[in-house]
C-alpha cells in the first residue's frame, strides 16, 4: 500500500497552511497554490501530513491509498 | 464466432466515414445510409454474450478516440459495462476553432454516428444517448432531423445544448451541466466512467469515435486494422485550413505523412509551420513535419499530439510566436476560472509571450510552463503549456531575434479565428 | 449547592470572552491573517484549540447551572429552547447557542469523514451561534451584565466580533476576486 498527497485543484484558495506544515513536500508557486513533490508519501512524514490534511481550510489537501500490484 | 455474419466489407482503403460522398456529393439521409451501409447490426450481437463479442471486436479493432485525447475506445466501453443503468454521451460539441470535421460528418452522415451511438449503447447496456452540442449550433435542426427519421433504437436519444464555452465540452463539464445546470469541468476522481449522469456510469465518446465504431461493428476488427498503423489502425478525420488554398475536412488512413494532407488542400509551398491537433496542439516547423505521420505515437515522439486531426498551416510572412501569444491569450479567456494556476498561470504565460514579441525577455516563460503544466482539474492548462512549449522550440529562431530586442513586425497580424465572445483576439 | 450557581456565572462569562476570542481567530484564518511569528497554520490552531477551550467552559456552565438546582433548570432546558421555567427566553436563547456550539464542534472533530459542503454549511452557523450567545448572556445576566464590569466585558466582545467581521469583509484574495468575476451565466444551460 502505498500513499499519496493530492489536491483537489478546484478547492484549494491559496490558504497555504500545507505548505507551511509539510515544506519538506509541498512549496508555493508565485500565486500561492502548492506544487506537490512527486511520489510516494515517505513514511517518516505521514504524520505532519495528516495534519496538513485535517488543517487545510477548505479540505483541499487529501491523502489517498493506492494498493501496490505485483507488477509495481 | 457462430452465429455472427458481418456484411462484406468496401474496398476503399480511405474513404470510410466519408464514403459515397465522394460519388453523390449530397449528404445521406436514412434510406441513402441504409443503402450504402444496411442497418446497424444490432441483431448480429443481440444479448448478454452479443454484447460481449461488440466490446471485443472494438477491443481488438484498436480503435482510439478521435476526439483529442486518443483513449482505446475498447477499454472505455468496458469499464461502463461494469456498471448498472449507464448514460451514453455524444460529444458533438465541436469548440477548437481550427476544427471542422465533426461538423462535416455530422452533416454529410448523421446516421453513422448515430447508429455508432446506438451500439455503443447496446454494447454497455444503457438507458439513454444524449447528444451533446453547442447551443444556436445550425447542427441542432440537422440531428433533430436525423434522429426523428429513425425507428426506435436501444435507448431514447436526446439532444443537449451546451454553452459555447470551449472546456464545455471536456468529459466532465458535460457530465457536471447534465447534472447541476453548470458547464464546467470538476474534478477527477471520480473518473465519469465510474460515476456520470446520475451517479451512473458515462460513457462519453466524440462523434468521429462512434461514426468508426459503426464501422467497426459491421466490418469487423480485422477490416478496420486493414488501414493505418499499429497503435493507430483505421481513418481519421483532418481539417486543414490557414495558408491553404482548399481548406477543408479530409479522411485520410492514419499514418499517412502531414505533407499528404496539405496537398490535399494545396498548402503554400513557402509555409513555415503547421499547428498540429488543434490550437492547444503543438507547433511542427515545416519542411520537417511534412513526412511526419498522422498516428498518435509518432506525433507524440516529435512532441506534438494527433489532438482533432486539425492541421494549420502558417505562412512565411507571419510570425507563430505572434499567434502563439493570441493562441495563449484566447485559452486564458476560455479558463473556467477554478484552479489557481490556470486562471493566473495562462495570462502569465500570454504576457511573457506577448513581452517576447515586444522585443523583451520573456524571462519568467520557461519556469512557469513547467509550473502551470498538470496543477489544473482538467487539461485545459496543459494544452496552453504545450503550444507555448513547441513555439519556442520551433520558431527558436524569431525568438532569439525579438529577444535580442528586434520587435516582431507582424504585430497586429491575425491568422488563427479566435472569437471570444464577440470580440476577435488581438 | 449555592456556591455552583457563582461558578455557574463565571463560567458563563468567560465562555463568551472565549466564544468570542474563538470567533475572531476564525474570521482571522477565513481572511488569511497571518505574520512573521504567527504563520496562517498557528491561526488556524488556535482557533481549533481556543474552540474546544471555550466548549470545555460552556459545558462547566452548563453543568453547573443545573447541578446547583437553585432556578430548577432542568437538563432537557439546555437544550432545548424557551421551555425552561426559569428565565424562558433568554434561557432559551443560551440553549439554541449550545445547539450550535455542540453541531459545530461535532462537524469539526468529523471534518473529514463528513461531505466538505455540510461541515462549510455549519460553520457559517457560528456567526449565527455567537451574537445569540452575546444575547443570552447579556439578557440572563442582569446586574452582572448590564452594568460595571460585566457590561464592559460584554461591550469589548461585541466590539471585537464586529472589528473582527468588519476586517474579514475588507479584505479580499485575489482567488477569491478571481472566482467571483466568472459570469456564471456563461457557463448554464440545461
Amino acid at each position: 500500500m502505498t500513499e499519496h498527497l493530492r489536491v483537489d485543484r478546484i478547492a484549494c484558495r491559496a490558504h497555504g497552511l500545507c505548505a507551511e506544515l509539510l515544506p519538506e513536500l509541498i512549496e508555493l508557486d508565485e500565486w500561492g497554490y502548492p506544487i506537490l513533490a512527486a511520489g510516494a508519501l515517505p513514511a517518516p512524514l505521514r504524520t505532519e501530513a495528516t495534519e496538513a490534511v485535517s488543517v487545510c481550510p477548505t479540505l483541499a489537501l487529501r491523502l489517498t491509498t493506492t494498493r501496490t500490484t505485483a507488477s509495481q | 464466432m457462430t452465429g455472427t455474419t458481418l456484411a462484406a466489407a468496401p474496398l476503399d482503403t480511405h474513404h470510410r466515414l466519408l464514403a459515397g460522398w465522394y460519388e453523390t456529393g449530397t449528404p445521406a439521409d436514412l434510406a441513402a445510409h441504409l443503402t450504402r451501409h444496411g442497418p446497424a447490426p444490432l441483431d448480429v450481437y443481440a444479448g448478454q454474450q452479443g454484447r460481449a463479442r461488440l466490446i471485443d471486436e472494438v477491443d481488438r479493432s484498436g480503435l482510439r478516440g478521435r476526439g483529442g485525447a486518443g483513449f482505446p475506445t475498447g477499454r472505455k466501453l468496458r469499464a461502463v459495462a461494469q456498471g448498472r443503468r449507464p448514460t451514453v454521451i455524444v460529444n458533438a460539441c465541436e469548440g477548437e476553432p481550427v476544427s471542422g470535421k465533426d461538423h462535416a460528418l455530422l452533416t454529410l452522415a448523421p446516421h453513422l454516428v448515430i447508429d455508432g451511438a446506438e451500439l455503443a449503447a447496446h454494447a454497455v447496456d444503457a438507458s439513454e444517448i444524449i447528444v451533446c452540442l453547442h447551443d444556436g449550433d445550425r447542427l441542432g435542426r440537422v440531428l433533430a432531423a436525423a434522429i426523428a427519421e429513425r425507428p426506435a433504437g436501444p435507448a431514447p436519444i436526446r439532444l443537449q445544448p451546451v454553452p459555447p464555452r470551449y472546456v464545455a465540452s471536456e468529459e466532465s463539464a458535460l457530465v457536471n451541466l447534465l447534472n447541476t445546470g453548470d458547464a464546467r469541468p470538476t474534478s477527477k476522481p471520480p473518473r465519469p466512467d465510474q460515476r456520470g449522469v446520475g451517479g451512473r456510469p458515462t460513457l462519453i465518446n466524440n462523434a468521429e469515435t462512434l461514426a468508426q465504431l459503426a464501422l467497426v461493428a459491421r466490418y469487423g476488427a480485422d477490416w478496420f486494422r486493414g488501414t493505418g498503423t499499429q497503435d493507430t489502425p483505421g481513418t481519421t478525420l483532418v481539417t486543414v485550413t490557414g495558408a491553404v488554398r482548399k481548406p477543408g475536412v479530409h479522411e485520410v488512413a492514419c499514418g499517412t505523412p502531414i505533407g499528404h494532407a496539405l496537398r490535399l488542400a494545396d498548402a503554400a509551398v513557402d509555409a513555415q509551420a503547421v499547428l498540429v491537433g488543434g490550437i492547444a496542439g503543438a507547433w511542427l516547423p515545416l519542411p520537417f513535419a511534412a513526412q511526419v505521420p498522422l498516428a498518435h505515437r509518432e506525433l507524440a515522439d516529435t512532441g506534438a499530439t494527433l489532438g482533432v486531426g486539425a492541421l494549420f498551416v502558417l505562412p512565411a510572412a507571419a510570425c507563430g510566436v505572434a499567434e502563439t501569444a493570441r493562441i495563449v491569450r484566447y485559452l486564458a479567456g476560455e479558463s473556467a476560472a477554478q484552479c489557481g494556476p490556470c486562471m493566473f498561470g495562462l495570462p502569465a504565460l500570454a504576457d511573457d509571450l506577448t513581452q517576447i514579441t515586444d522585443g523583451g525577455g520573456g524571462a519568467h516563460l520557461a519556469r512557469r510552463l513547467a509550473v502551470v503544466e498538470g496543477r489544473g482539474a482538467c487539461r485545459h492548462p496543459d494544452g496552453a503549456v504545450r503550444v507555448a512549449r513547441s513555439a519556442l522550440h520551433t520558431f527558436a529562431t524569431d525568438v532569439r531575434r525579438h529577444r535580442a530586442g528586434h520587435p516582431c513586425i507582424h504585430i497586429g497580424q491575425s491568422h488563427i479565428p479566435l472569437l471570444q465572445g464577440n470580440r476577435s483576439i488581438r | 449547592m449555592i456556591g455552583l450557581w457563582y461558578v455557574s456565572r463565571a463560567a458563563g462569562l468567560l465562555a463568551l470572552v472565549l466564544l468570542t476570542g474563538t470567533v475572531v481567530l476564525g474570521a482571522l484564518t477565513g481572511g488569511r491573517a497571518s505574520s512573521a511569528a504567527w504563520p496562517r497554520f498557528a491561526v488556524a490552531a488556535l482557533h481549533r484549540n481556543l474552540s474546544l477551550l471555550t466548549i470545555t467552559f460552556v459545558a462547566v456552565h452548563v453543568v453547573t447551572a443545573v447541578v446547583d438546582g437553585y432556578a430548577g433548570i432542568a437538563w432537557l432546558d439546555t437544550v432545548l429552547p424557551f421551555v425552561s421555567v426559569y428565565h424562558p427566553f433568554w434561557l432559551g436563547l443560551g440553549a439554541a447557542a449550545f445547539d450550535l456550539l455542540l453541531a459545530l464542534v461535532v462537524t469539526s472533530l468529523l471534518r473529514t469523514r463528513i461531505s466538505p459542503r455540510l461541515w462549510r454549511a455549519v460553520h457559517w452557523a457560528a456567526y449565527a451561534c455567537w451574537p445569540v450567545a452575546l444575547l443570552h448572556g447579556f439578557g440572563i445576566g442582569a446586574g452582572d451584565t448590564q452594568s460595571g464590569w460585566g457590561l464592559v466585558v460584554v461591550l469589548a466582545c461585541l466590539a471585537a466580533a464586529i472589528g473582527a467581521v468588519l476586517w474579514r469583509v475588507g479584505t479580499s484574495h485575489p482567488d477569491t476576486q478571481a472566482r467571483s468575476g466568472v459570469n456564471e451565466k456563461a457557463w448554464s444551460g440545461r
